[in-house]
Order: structure tokens, then sequence, then C-alpha cells
């Protein structure tokens, strides 16, 4: 290595106090050293704390509000306060009889409740709209400059403070304005196909798993298997998106859109396609994860099995998998995540990026999470931007509780042994 | 075999005594060829990526108007007006990985040779959980940071009029953060598999903590490390939400790192996002850059593989 690492001399230190330089030099660089790589851990930290501010800074901020009708115009009362009858009268008497009737067709008008009207008054009859946001930093330093630039901007400008991560968030479908925009079809979509995926993966997961460490001699083929699967963990996941949209999409098109089953709404790109891609992507995870723990079970418990007359499957079903059972689960929890965050594949696959019903069933169309944030993030729009940050929390929190359910397994199961 | 007379006994076995001999058993074969056939699905699915991306590039390559050598030549991409150079596309690829890179094989190695040689096993439990956060970070989370964050502060720092709003800097700089756990991990792994006999040896000889990483733990671990490192790349190369974000849309080839340009992942993302039908050159395009990618990739994770088995230190 050509860096310098240590003083260099041309001879050994003979006196004293040379020795005495030599050992306190040393010490000195050692320590430097010790510093540098001490920073690059903490680096890492402040990385990850600008990122979480970053996403925090824009999930919250005064906005700018402009609304087309004055809500005071509209009652005498605050419209709060207003019953769900009077509030569906006023809707009535303001909105276009087509855009009325539509809105009774999906749900009647008579069973909104209060809160459902109140919103829709807001979106159809005030009509408000964000204007501009700022950050939380601004906000909570700059309140002044922000009042001047919103009345700058729109004499009629409203100020008002919002959190864009707020429960009805959770519960509004996509909107094509960002301040009505919710995550509801996409989370459910991402449920969905979580839940797909794992149905498959797990169990062919856990059977190649049980077939390389309990069944697989030492011969070419099971030797290209393993070699394989560890190739396969390394493929990008673009490349099955390809695969996917290839096989699943295109050529089993007549199973993946349903039309086997007699739906027939969709083409190949459904939560089936989806589901079955991503459980390719994850397989390779689970089969590893699962290795390492039937890998870990005693071979004593093996061999006292086979020694009552047990059969290899009986000893396998009975003694092995219940002592993995933690293990595998945790590296499926792992693998869970990692298809929660996966947005490649799913674009290429075809997650479509504007749905505004609820997935019906495994062959309906369906948007992700991830798709979600990518699609409000590449919008030029700094509102959905902001709507982004607050998806980006919600699939944060998703992640955040599943690795705690896996730390919690893993904890279980290091006190059970 | 009629049903009253009973079965002849083996040879040499008196009727009535257990036979211990090797009895067939049904179930268990049909099971064991099921658990063969769910291991054996992994070969299928590299078949399968290999059969489609073949399949498709060579549909592309049969197209009269594209000719291979072109495809590594000429240096403009864009299939639907009849310009088939990889390059642009290829370059901007090799630019975000180097980047990446360059940000994320020292902080990691500096990381592992924190956590193995330095921390306390208090402290390692204390820090280890943040490289394990941000390697769990959904890539896309990444782009958002990378747009948001780092192109602003880049164009704060270098000034907006030379650095563009999508630029291949700030994807591969956030591409490196992304890195660095993988890099940190695997690392950290090959140093601490050093025996401690090496550590005490050095220590015996008066070399300082620092001396005896640098000098004596980081040699033995040197097949990890690089492993590492190419396992890096080849993560780099593939990753694809980071630069659809932040790196631009539309090929360009250039070496300046603060201008947009497209890499292959970048480019599969947009079209196959976008409405595009099957069996048009744009949809087959795809696949002829997906190959290139998968065997980038699949070389590079090879290449690592075989640098592990060759090179490592074998320690009794």
């Amino acid at each position: 290595m050509s860096i310098e690492l240590s003083p260099r001399r041309t001879s050994m230190p003979h006196t004293d106090s040379e020795i005495k330089r030599n050992v306190i030099v040393r010490r000195r660089i050692g320590t430097l050293w010790r510093t540098l790589f001490l920073s690059c851990i903490v680096l890492g930290m402040i990385a990850l704390g600008l990122l979480l501010f970053r996403v925090l800074n824009d999930a919250g901020g005064y906005v700018a509000i402009v609304q087309k009708v004055a809500p005071a115009t509209l009652a005498d009362r605050p419209l709060a306060e207003l019953s769900a009858g009077e509030l569906a009268a006023i809707v009535k008497a303001k909105i276009s009889k087509n855009v009325y009737n539509r809105l009774d067709r999906e749900q009647p008008f008579a069973q909104r409740s209060q809160a459902d009207l109140l919103a829709l008054i807001e979106e159809r009859v005030v009509q408000v709209r964000i204007i501009d946001s700022w950050t939380l930093q601004e906000s909570l330093f700059n309140r002044d400059a922000i009042e001047q630039a919103a009345k700058a901007d729109d004499p009629t400008a409203v100020v008002q403070w919002r959190w864009w991560f707020h429960p009805s968030f959770l519960t509004e479908p996509m909107n094509s304005k960002p301040e009505f925009a919710g995550v509801r079809t996409a989370l459910l979509g991402s449920i969905w196909v979580i839940l797909l995926t794992i149905l498959i993966a797990f169990p062919i997961g856990v059977c190649a798993a049980i077939y390389l460490e309990e069944y697989a001699v030492d011969n070419w083929l099971n030797r290209l298997i393993r070699t394989n699967i560890y190739n396969l963990a390394g493929v990008p996941s673009i490349i099955y998106g390809m695969l996917g949209l290839a096989i699943f999409v295109r050529t089993l098109e007549y199973y993946t859109s349903g039309a086997f089953v007699g739906v027939a709404d969709s083409n190949g790109r459904t939560i089936v396609s989806a589901a079955l891609t991503m459980a390719l992507l994850v397989l390779p995870l689970i089969i590893i994860n699962a290795q390492e723990a039937i890998r870990a079970v005693p071979n004593s418990l093996r061999m006292a099995s086979y020694g009552l007359g047990a059969t290899k499957w009986q000893t396998i079903w009975s003694h092995v998998l219940p002592q993995a059972v933690p293990g595998i689960l945790t590296g499926t929890i792992l693998a869970m995540s990692r298809a929660i965050g996966e947005t490649a594949p799913l674009i290429v696959v075809g997650a479509s990026t504007f749905i505004v019903f609820d997935p019906s069933g495994p062959f309906s169309k369906f948007t992700v999470l991830p798709i979600q944030i990518y699609d409000w993030t590449s919008r030029p729009e700094q509102t959905f931007r902001n709507a982004a940050a607050a998806a980006i929390l919600v699939l944060l929190a998703l992640l955040l509780t599943l690795n705690a359910l896996a730390i919690w397994l893993r904890n279980r199961y290091r006190r059970s042994t | 075999m009629s049903a009253d007379i009973p079965p002849p006994a083996r040879a040499g076995r008196a009727a009535g005594e257990i036979d211990l001999g090797r009895r067939a058993r049904p179930l268990e074969t049909v099971i064991q060829a099921i658990l063969f056939l769910c291991g054996a699905l992994s070969i299928l699915t590299t078949v399968g990526i290999v059969l489609v991306l073949l399949n498709e590039a060579i549909a592309f390559f049969a197209l009269p108007e594209v000719r291979l050598v072109d495809f590594f030549s000429t240096a403009k991409w864009q299939p639907s007006i009849g310009e088939f150079g990889i390059l642009p596309l290829l370059s901007a690829t090799l630019m975000t990985s180097l980047i990446a890179m360059v940000v994320a094989i020292p902080l990691g190695l500096g990381a592992a040779l924190y956590l193995s040689e330095y921390a306390s096993p208090r402290v390692r439990g204390r820090l280890k959980p943040v490289l394990e956060v941000l390697a769990g970070v959904p890539t896309v989370v990444y782009g958002y940071f990378a747009l948001t964050f780092m192109t602003p502060l880049l164009r704060l720092l270098f000034g907006s009029n030379t650095v563009q709003v999508y630029n291949t800097a700030s994807a591969g700089l956030v591409m490196g953060i992304m890195i660095l756990p993988l890099i940190a991990s695997m690392s950290e792994d090959a140093l601490t598999a050093v025996p401690k006999a090496l550590r005490e040896g050095a220590y015996g000889l008066g070399a300082t903590r620092f001396e005896t990483a640098a000098r004596v733990v980081l040699p033995a671990a040197l097949s990890g490390i690089v492993a590492a490192g190419i396992v890096g790349i080849s993560r780099a190369v593939g990753e694809t939400m980071i630069v659809a974000l932040a790196a631009g849309a539309g090929p360009n080839l250039t070496l300046n790192p603060f201008e947009a340009a497209e890499t292959m992942t970048g480019y599969i993302a947009r079209i196959s996002g976008g409405d595009v039908s099957y069996g048009s050159i744009d949809y087959e395009s795809i696949f002829a850059v997906g190959l290139m990618l998968f065997v980038i990739t699949l070389l590079f994770n090879l290449i690592s593989g075989y640098v592990v088995r060759r090179f490592r230190e074998v320690y009794e």
C-alpha cells in the first residue's frame, strides 16, 4: 500500500527520546485514523438524519389557500355546525346536475356522513385550491415572509397550517388535485400485492430450503441450484420486472387478466402478475434465510428422531421445522419489507399511477405505495412533493411495523433457546 | 399373487420375524420430488430470464434497421427514430455507478473498520442499527431525497447555471449513500472473520491498534472487501429508482456529472412506464438494454464470487 500509514524512517529509533517521539507520532496517527473511521459512520447517520428531516420538512407547513366561493356565503352558520341534510342541500344547489347525479350514483347523498359532505363541499363547492406551500422549516421561522409572499401571489389567499399526513390522507383515493389526494388505493394495492406475494413465495421458498438443507446430496445439479440462487439474489430487480412483463403480463395474459374465470375488465397488468413477479424476486431471499434457520437446528435433534424410528419427512416436519420456524419467519418478514419498498419491477409490470377505485380482487388493476410516491415525486408541482412526503411517511411506518415484528420474533426465539 | 397364499418369506428368514429392510415409502418419495421441484424453480427462473431477454433482444437485432455494430459504436440512442447506439445509456450508467462507488467504498470500508476493530460490543450494538435502517430505506425514498435535497444542495454549492435540475452527480451521490451499508456489512463480515491470533501477534510486536488494522487485518480480509466492492458496483448498475427520479430522462452522451443523462435502468423504467405496445421497436429495445444490464451485473457477481474463492486467505 502506498499510503503513508506511519512515519517512514530509514533506521530504527535508538535513543530513549527517539523511541518516545516515535511512539507519540504513531499514536497520534492512530487517533487521527480512528476519528476518520468513526466519521464514516457519523456521515451515514447524518445522511439518514437529513433524509428523515427532508421528508418531515415537506410533510407539514403553511399553505396559501384560495377559495373560489367563500364558505360564509353558503350558510348563515359555520358549515361544520350544519346537519348532513342541510349540507346535502347546499351541494345540490351549488353543483351541476350531471356531477350531482354521478356522485349520487357512487354513493347516495342521503347515506353520506356529515364529514364526507363537508369534504365534498370543500372540494366541489368552495373549490379550495392550494396555490403555494412552504416547508416546515420555513413555516416555523419565517411566518411574516410567507404571509407577504402569499399576498403577492394572490391578494385573496389565506395562509393556513397544514399537515399533509393526516387521517383522511389514508382514507382518500388518488386525486388529480394534490390537496385532496390520498393513498387509500395505493395502500390497499400494496397490501394485496404483498399478501399474494407471500402466499406464493413462502411455501415454495421454505420447500426449496428444506430440499437444499436436508435432502440435497453434493452433486452437480444441487451445486448448480445453490450457486444459481445466490446469483439470482444479485440480479437487478428491474430485470425481474421484464421477466414478469414478458411471461405473466403477456404470455399468460389469459390467466393473469382473470379471463379464465370470467373477469375481463383489464389486460394482464393485474395484482396477480405483480405478485407473481414479486414472488420470484423475493424467493432467493426467503430461501437463503430459511436455509440458515434450518442449518441452525442442532443435528442431535435429527439423530434422536431417527433413533426413535421416524422417517426423514416425519423428522423434518415434527422436529426440524418447529425449531426453525422463528428464523424462517424473521427472514420472510425481512423479504416482505424488501418487497413493499420495491418499485422498479412494478413500473415495468405495469402498475397504474392513477387509480381512484379500490382494488376489487386479484385480477384488478392496481397501484402501490412506492409507485404513488414515484409518480408524485416526478411531478413538478411542490404540492405533489408534499403529498409524496406524506406517502413516504406512510411507507416508512409500514416498514417500521414489519421490522419491529421481525425483531420481536427474533428476541422471543433467542429467549426460548 | 392370489390372496390365500401368504407372501413367500425372504430367503433365510423365519416367518414372523420383523423385516428391517428398506421399505418403499411412496409418500416420502412424492414429498422429496415436490421439494426438489421447488428448489429447481430457481433454475427455471434463471432460464426464464435468459430466454425472455434473448428472445426479445434477438427480435430487436433482427429488425432490418438495427445493426449490431451500430449498437456498440454509434453515440445516439433514439430507437423510435432509428438511432441505436447504446453508448449514451452505458456511459450514464457507468458515471452514476462510479460516483456512487467513490462515496460508498471509502465510507463503507471506514465504517466497517471502526465497527470491527475499534467499537466495543455496546457501541457496535448502538451503531449497527443505523446502517441497517439505511439499508432498509426503499430506493424510491432515496430517489425523492436525491431530487429534493441533493440536487438543490449541489445547485446551491456550484451555482444553478452549472448544475442542471436533473444530473448524474446527485443520483450518484445518493446511490453511494444507499450502497454504503451493503459495503460496510460485507466488509465487516470479512474483517471479523480474520482470526484474533493475527491481531494479537501484531500487538505483541508493538503495533498500535491502527497499524494492526491497516497492515495486518485489512490485507488478510482483502478478498472479502474486494468482493464487497464488486457486489456494490453491480448493485449500483442495476439501481433504478434513484436514477429514474434524479438523473434525467433522455439519453445524453456526456462526461459532465452536472448534466442530465439517462442510464440503462432509467431508460427501461421510462419506456415501460408509458403505454408501450407489444412488438413495437421501443418494446423490443428495452429487452436489448435489459440483456446488456443482465450480462453486466451477472459478470460482476461472478467475478466477486471468483475473487472470494480464489484469493481467500484460509486460517485454521
